[in-house]
């Protein structure tokens, strides 16, 4: 099995993480890891979480998300959610992230916020 | 009148998070010989996800163990076994409500009972404190 890996894009202080295929308990373990370590050097205002090529996505996820979201809030910053299909939507309402986090179809969208 | 299909695997896999994948994998091809939609394919592969996860977090708390699954079709009616035998779960109905969580680092949702139950038709936790914990969910497919 092929090791997911994250991609991270800096837009000034906008960070854009680009989520695998898949995002379960093991590879969240690596994204709250590096997105932690990221936060803590750089200063950000808004995280994009962008699921263009997420196919699967279980609980998991939810908790990593609505962590950054506490993170984010307690400092004043914002997170989105893009790029989401119908499998990955249907997660995240059932999750409650929608209460939190704005949902944009494009990446450019979110970024323009 | 066609004959009803009955068939049963089993899987016993390490208790490792690389295997959360493996599993539900697996359990996805078996799963396809009844001709499921794509939707009921991701309904199981993610009740599966959350079971399996949740053996190696809660069951065997990150360390070694054994996790036992079972899968059966029969007519239309898939059913699986999730099994591990490690710490068990002190008050399953409190394990279940949503939000629920034993997870002390705020990285855990606790949805992972309410996915279960979202996603399969019925979903049975039995657990026993030091012995380990079972869940059986079970889903018609394609009615």
């Amino acid at each position: 099995m092929q090791q997911e890996t994250f991609t991270y894009e800096a837009r000034g202080e906008i960070l854009i993480i680009h989520l695998p295929k898949e995002l379960d308990h093991h590879n969240c373990r690596n994204l709250r890891y590096e997105t932690d370590l990221l936060l803590a050097e750089n200063y950000v205002n808004k995280v994009i979480f962008d699921f263009s090529d997420t196919e699967f996505m279980d609980s998991s996820g939810i908790g990593v998300l609505m962590n950054r979201c506490k993170q984010m809030s307690m400092s004043g910053g914002k997170v989105a959610v893009c790029g989401a299909g119908s499998r990955v939507k249907r997660i995240l309402t059932m999750g409650g992230v929608y209460h939190m986090v704005k949902n944009f179809d494009t990446k450019e969208a979110a970024i323009a916020d | 009148m066609e004959k009803e299909r009955r068939e049963e695997m089993k899987l016993e896999i390490e208790s490792l998070s690389e295997n959360e994948e493996f599993a539900r994998v697996v359990i996805a091809v078996f799963l396809s010989r009844l001709d499921p939609t794509l939707e009921e394919i991701d309904d199981v592969k993610t009740a599966v996800s959350e079971a399996v996860t949740n053996a190696v977090i809660h069951g065997y708390q990150n360390g070694p163990g054994t996790i036992y699954i079972k899968a059966g079709i029969e007519g239309r009616l898939f059913t699986i076994e999730i099994q591990d035998t490690g710490a068990g779960i002190p008050d399953v109905g409190k394990a279940m409500e949503p939000m629920y969580t034993s997870d002390t680092t705020g990285e855990r949702s606790g949805m992972g009972f309410s996915f279960m139950e979202a996603f399969m038709d019925e979903v049975e936790v039995t657990s026993a404190l030091g012995k380990g914990t079972t869940v059986t969910m079970k889903k018609r497919i394609g009615e």
